[in-house]
């Protein structure tokens, strides 16, 4: 039994089903919405010793593991971590097997070209193509399947209970839901995701600035069978606190947003919060690196919302936003439209104007762009507000994946489990403790959800164990 | 650019309306670059005008892949369908680029022109053959210029077709009017080759979608078996006029003869394309097209089969007695094939082409956007 409907239980319950198991995937969400956050992904991080394919030059295991560190300051299990990173180089024909179908990097990636290889049509074309191997395979997928419940007996969980479709977006997830369907099995692959989606438990963390999140990935990762399996005795690991937190668009809904809610002009202009101040140097470094501490930032500023503010200088420099911005011929024209102060906002402006040292721009390199004399300074790419039409875009934390999960062991399975695994997200801290860099949750969600699937395959159908041997 | 393409630059129409705020959200997203011409087209672009959205709609193939493959569609709040919108646009495109532009709204009804097409031509060549009863018994039973006189074939046929010329040239020459780009280096052979490949109706390799998710090649396989096919039939007609003009030779001709069998193979060709193309379009998800389109599809490719089948069953008939009927059935399809060319899916061609056209030019040139990587 495979809980999940993402990448993660994708790839286990087609591992498993290749091994020769009966599966049955339960996925809470309806068949439109199937895939959880996997749909809103567009690539995997792979190492290759050579070109391969889409992948150019060479991306070695120790530059991967390296790239690992430096993000996550080195909390990872260097053990799974390696396991992860050993297999991400084969992993591909896999997935090509299965449907995947891979593209060169896409306009405005070029600097992923080396290390990420894109799916074409992006993640949930990945999805449909394996959710249609899994029909060829004959897993029986139960849609609006939430699960509500796990019977426990001992060190084996027995049986899932599956609740009414309702069950599948609510926030209580420590609440007994009423329970439609028992569904017994050997083993389980548990793939469920985080807890992201669920804003009461954020709040938890965040207090009531929580309120003002935008969740970026799907309304159904609420973190039911996370709590589940803690409460049942496994071992936590992860910051419960922390989440992957980036500066999106505030117009964005409140979930699903995805890639397009993005605002890329941060580095190009000042960001400034609700009374009109300056509260960070926006040209710290390439916004590629850089975006995954906005929201953390704007999470800190009275009502979690800022604004980025550009002028006719920064226009058409970079990847078009989904909304359009506040746009006004005169300052405090766009302060009145943002709703700041425009006394204040003026003074701010007009300070930092008065403090860039004119330089030679050049967006592609860190420039020599930069402010003197002023707090926070502008380190790259400062250039004076002063030529209109000028614009502004809201900006509020974009949550895209919560840390806390199970630890698990070099098969896959969930300490203090006999026959519970797990796969992607639920698991990822283990490798991921902190930070992110781009494509690894989906590398971490393959190689674990196909070392999960195979090995619950094997246990299930009462086989030798074949440590890996069988992903080869 | 004209006077009234600068006024259609800025009057969108709602479907372009529409289209200009799907492609907003598409080039934030960029997933479905990989798929097909139009969004790598879209992505040199950060505003979309009426002339853009109608080079857009007559890029895109309607394979279906980006509908799929997107986060945004149905039931997401975006409700992106980007074969719709753009069906949608490229339809109100036909009718808007038409000539004379008055006949642009035949578009509407097309189930109607359809009907009245096919019936009017049967008359005509009843009215005709009928008329000539008796009159041309000296030239034989098998003769098929007893039922039809050659002249009078030409002067129909060839003033039917020559307005039907004239038309699309006319339109072509609208459409290019407001789409053309400077050329560049092999752009144009690149674009011949994407046309005679059929290079964009195959969702980025493995082909369009229709009654699932699930890619397949049919589509494509079965268009080229109609393009070819519908060619094939051209140059045997080409070939008979030869025949009839320079040496003489009249219909109908030895089943071994080059026109017969190039009519023969691009008949069944045409015959299976087509029959297969009905079905696939009956059966596909109507979520990726516009609904209104249907009768156009529907009524198209109806036509081109009756043309191709009746043709065909000439063929056998033609030593009989019903070589008559179904040589009258036969001529009326073409003849009614010809009137509807300028103002039925037939221009789909023409369009396609001309955006493909400039989709390479425009590749081949320097992008004017120079965005950041994000």
């Amino acid at each position: 039994m495979v809980i999940g409907g993402g990448n993660a239980a994708l790839c286990a319950a087609l591992v498993a089903a290749e091994s020769g198991a009966k599966v049955m995937l339960l996925e809470s969400a309806p068949r439109d919405e199937r895939g959880g956050n996997s749909i809103h992904t567009r690539n995997i991080r792979c190492m290759h010793e050579a070109p391969q394919d889409v992948l150019t030059d060479v991306y070695d295991a120790d530059e991967y593991f390296e790239d690992l560190l430096r993000v996550t300051k080195g909390v990872t299990d260097e053990t799974l971590a390696r396991i992860v990173i050993r297999q991400s180089s084969s992993c591909r024909s896999w997935m090509k097997q299965h449907g995947v179908r891979f593209q060169p990097s896409l306009g405005g990636t070029l600097h992923l070209s080396r290390t990420n290889a894109f799916f074409l049509g992006g993640g949930k074309a990945l999805m449909n193509a394996y959710y249609r191997s899994a029909e060829r395979f004959g897993i029986q997928i139960r849609y609006q399947s939430p699960v509500v419940g796990l019977v426990c007996e001992g060190r084996r969980i027995r049986a899932a209970l599956i609740g009414e479709p309702s069950a599948a977006d609510r926030d209580d997830v420590r609440l007994e839901w009423p329970v439609r369907e028992r569904i017994d099995a050997k083993t389980i692959v548990i793939a469920s995701g985080g807890f992201e989606s669920n804003i009461p438990w954020l709040t938890e963390a965040w207090g009531e600035a929580a309120a003002n999140f935008r969740i970026r990935g799907c309304r159904f990762n609420r973190g039911r069978v996370l709590r589940q399996l803690i409460d049942a005795g496994a071992q936590a690991i992860g910051d419960p606190r922390q989440c992957h937190a980036v500066a999106i668009d505030a117009r964005a809904p409140l979930y699903d947003g995805g890639i397009v809610t993005r605002v890329d002009c941060v580095s190009l202009g000042i960001v400034v919060n609700t009374e009109a101040q300056r509260f960070y140097d926006e040209g710290e470094d390439f916004w590629p690196k850089r975006y995954a501490i906005w929201g953390r930032l704007v999470a800190g500023q009275p009502q979690q919302l800022a604004w980025s503010v550009i002028d006719a200088q920064a226009q058409g420099r970079f990847m078009p936003p989904v909304f359009p911005g506040e746009e006004a011929q005169s300052l405090p024209e766009l302060a009145r439209k943002m709703k700041v102060p425009v006394a204040q906002f003026m003074e701010t402006v007009e300070a930092y104007n008065a403090s860039v040292v004119p330089g030679r721009f050049d967006h592609a390199v860190l420039d020599d762009c930069h402010t003197q004399g002023i707090s926070p300074a502008k380190t790259h790419w400062a250039l004076r507000i002063e030529k209109p039409p000028f614009k502004a875009y809201p900006l509020r934390p974009g949550i895209t994946f919560t840390y806390l999960g199970v630890k698990v062991d070099e098969q896959a399975q969930v300490l203090g489990f006999d026959n519970v695994f797990a796969a992607g997200e639920i698991m990822a801290g283990n490798v991921l403790g902190q930070g992110y860099v781009a494509g690894i949750g989906m590398t971490i969600g393959t190689i674990f959800g196909r070392i999960a699937g195979a090995r619950a395959a094997t246990m299930a159908l009462g086989r030798q164990a074949r440590p890996q041997g069988i992903l080869q | 650019m004209t006077q009234a393409s600068r006024f259609r630059s800025i009057m969108l129409s709602p479907a372009q309306t529409e289209g200009a705020r799907v492609m907003g959200i598409c080039n934030s997203c960029r997933y479905c670059e990989g798929f097909c011409a139009v969004f790598p087209a879209m992505e040199r672009r950060l505003d979309f005008n009426a002339v853009d959205m109608d080079y857009l709609a007559n890029l895109c193939h309607n394979c279906g892949a980006c509908y799929h493959a997107c986060q945004y569609a149905p039931p997401h709040a975006f409700a992106l369908n980007v074969p719709r919108s753009l069906a949608r646009i490229r339809k109100a495109s036909y009718a808007h680029y038409a000539w004379p532009v008055a006949l642009g709204r035949l578009y509407q009804r097309q189930g109607l022109l359809l009907a009245l097409a096919l019936v009017g031509s049967l008359a005509v060549l009843m009215f005709v053959a009928n008329a000539l009863i008796g009159s041309t018994a000296t030239l034989g039973q098998q003769s098929f210029y007893a039922v039809i006189p050659h002249q009078t074939m030409v002067v129909l046929f060839g003033s039917v077709f020559s307005f039907a010329v004239l038309a699309m040239t006319v339109s072509a020459w609208r459409f290019w009017r407001e789409h053309a780009v400077e050329n560049q280096p092999g752009a144009d052979r690149e674009s011949l080759a994407a046309i005679a490949g059929l290079r964009y109706l195959d969702g980025g390799g493995e082909g369009c979608v229709e009654q699932t998710d699930a890619p397949s090649l049919a589509r494509k396989h079965l268009h080229h078996a109609s393009f070819y096919g519908f060619l094939l039939c051209f140059a045997s007609t080409s070939v008979a006029t030869l025949y009839h003009y320079i040496f003489g030779w009249q219909a109908p001709y030895d089943l071994l003869s080059l026109p017969v069998v190039l009519g023969t193979v691009g008949g069944i060709l045409m015959c299976v394309g087509s029959a297969g193309l009905l079905v696939m379009r009956i059966r596909r998800d109507r979520r990726l097209g516009d609904p209104e389109q249907y009768p156009m599809d529907v009524g198209f490719v109806s036509l081109l089969f009756l043309v191709a089948f009746s043709g065909l069953v000439l063929l056998v008939l033609r030593d009989t007695e019903a070589m008559r009927a179904s040589l009258i059935v036969h001529l009326a399809s073409v003849l009614a094939f010809f009137v509807l060319m300028p103002y039925s899916k037939f221009v789909h061609g023409l369009y396609r082409g001309l955006a493909i056209l400039k989709h390479h030019r425009e590749q081949k040139s320097p992008n004017p956007l120079g965005l950041s990587e994000g």
